[in-house]
């Protein structure tokens, strides 16, 4: 691809952003609507710039928790999954209580959760870890039980072992599965992070963005709560394309799913 | 059964031939009762080319998946000659197969997949090297070893597939139709690669195939399978000189087998009717 047709790409979607701003600061501007009701775009910004210590160190905060969440899910869910294909019975007896983890909503068990595990920020990583695991479990086990037919007589016609299996053919053909889990379960880290956030902070066990949008409410200091959603958005947008990059580093050379038409 | 004309029994081949494997009144049914396999019986000696060729569901792709070890009789054996087991009871390095597709690993390269075999037996990259690059030199693709399998052609994957498949120099090569869904240029090409190959490993090779044109150019034995449940109809020998080519595909002797083993096919394909009806 040549620089124009990569700027062809990006430029659009810049423009429409940069229209929506002005249009927006200008119908702030011309009917003078109070920054207390809708902050225009340069209110926000400038409370992002007077707030930027406070809005970091939330952001610092919400962020670590997320993280925290991602990876957990990440190591407990292939584990779970590994173990799910090694054993049916297991899986059978287990996955059942995976889904009612799935089904539950998050915002119904924060506040148990919080009031149970003393330590806010573990209380916080628990909760988004419960909400970002399943779409792990549920794609890396479905991942590892895709095993293509004739793949698998060429491993058994050749001896191999399981461990070899294991390594060579069940977890290449499981990433696509894995990665396409990843996807949702980075959005989901983030926004079970926010919500026990939301939980957390209206008991004041807070330091996050969503303590952040929910003190800015309070003292009706809408431009410095858009300023935190700002960043939370930020967030995510920053984690898709972590979970992108990734993805196209693993599959990018052999997966369809990841090639160009080249007709 | 329907038995050939005894100056064509398999019988009659010259003794010298080493006795490969024996398949002895092997019966294969599946879970659903449908009997695949009826007792067949069938002496395999090393250096022929055995089709074994049939109606589809005449189980002929099952008694290759039988004879490869993937899965068991349900009645009756086979056996390899005991000299061919390693210590795991695995038919040492004897075995070698060919699937219908030609089953690349997506993740590797063609140098990868070639690996693969030796890699799984234990063998390092770098002592594999020498030996994978003349395998894909064997089969002209030395110059795609870092191509990933979705670049290349049908038939340059089957020629993977089939590098893959001789890696280990394997005594006997098992093919399951693979080249049904290669178009006509590319399958005439690569069967003269194959009787190429076939004539310079001394290598055993079983084919499995519906097209009796096909199996009478490559093969030295044909052996003709009825459908449903599978039996042995008829076992005939193609006592055409290699290496053949495509003087031998227009001789009179290459139409008089077609006409025969067509023959052959036609009664095979009319017994499955009566079961049928």
């Amino acid at each position: 691809m040549n620089l124009r047709q990569r700027l062809l790409i990006v430029l659009p979607p810049i423009a429409v952003g940069i229209m929506i701003v002005i249009a927006w600061e200008l119908l702030c501007r011309a009917y003078e609507v109070p920054s207390y009701l809708f902050p225009a775009p340069s209110a926000v910004v400038r409370s992002l710039v007077e707030n930027a210590s406070d809005l970091l160190f939330a952001l610092w905060m919400t962020v670590r928790v997320t993280l925290i969440a991602l990876a957990l899910s990440i190591v407990l869910g292939t584990l779970v999954a590994f173990i799910f294909v090694q054993s049916p019975i297991i899986e059978r007896s287990f996955f059942p209580y995976a889904i009612i983890l799935q089904v539950t909503p998050i915002v119904a068990v924060a506040p148990l959760i919080i009031i149970l595990v003393k330590n806010t920020q573990v209380a916080l990583i628990f909760c988004a870890t419960i909400i970002a695991i399943f779409p792990i479990i549920s794609n890396t086990t479905i991942g590892l039980r895709t095993i293509d037919r004739g793949h698998r007589n060429l491993f058994l016609i050749n001896h191999a072992s399981r461990w070899q299996s294991l390594c060579y053919l069940q977890i290449p053909s499981a990433l696509p599965f894995f990665f396409a889990g990843l996807r949702v379960a980075s959005g989901l880290s983030l926004i079970g992070a926010v919500v026990a956030e939301f939980v957390a902070g209206t008991g004041g066990r807070s330091a996050g963005l969503a303590f952040e949008i929910l003190q800015a409410g309070y003292q009706l200091e809408i431009p410095r709560m858009f300023a935190a959603l700002f960043l939370i958005t930020m967030t995510g947008i920053a984690l898709f394309l972590v979970v992108a990059g990734l993805t196209h580093l693993a599959l990018a050379t052999w997966h369809d799913s990841m090639i160009k038409r080249e007709t | 059964m329907i038995q050939p004309p005894a100056s064509l029994s398999s019988s009659d081949r010259p003794s010298a031939a080493k006795l490969l494997l024996r398949i002895d009144q092997v019966k294969k049914t599946f879970n659903n009762d449908v009997t695949a396999l009826s007792d067949v019986s069938l002496d395999i000696h090393a250096g022929e080319f055995v089709s074994l060729l049939g109606p589809s569901g005449c189980g002929k792709s099952t008694l290759l998946a039988l004879i490869g070890g993937l899965g068991s009789p349900t009645e009756g054996t086979i056996d390899w000659q005991q000299s061919m087991y390693d210590a795991e009871g695995h038919p040492e390095r004897a075995i070698g197969f060919v699937f219908q597709e030609p089953t690349l690993l997506p993740w590797r390269t063609v140098f990868e997949n070639v690996y693969l075999p030796l890699k799984l037996a234990g063998v390092s990259r770098a002592a594999a090297r020498d030996q994978v690059m003349d395998g894909l030199r064997q089969v002209g693709l030395s110059a795609f070893a870092d191509a990933y399998p979705r670049q290349l052609s049908g038939g340059m994957k089957m020629r993977t597939s089939i590098a893959r498949a001789l890696i280990r120099k394997p005594q006997i090569l098992l093919m399951d139709e693979p080249f049904a869904a290669l178009d006509e240029i590319t399958r005439t090409k690569l069967s003269l690669e194959l009787l190429e190959v076939f004539a310079k490993t001394k290598l055993t090779v079983v084919f499995v195939t519906h097209s009796v044109y096909e199996s009478v150019f490559l093969s030295n034995r044909i052996v003709v399978m009825t459908a449903r449940p599978g039996r042995i109809l008829a076992d005939y020998p193609i006592d055409a000189p290699y290496p053949r080519d495509d003087e031998y595909r227009t001789s009179v002797q290459y139409n008089e087998y077609c006409r025969k083993v067509s023959g052959a096919l036609k009664e095979a394909l009319r017994s499955a009717d009566t079961i049928d009806a």
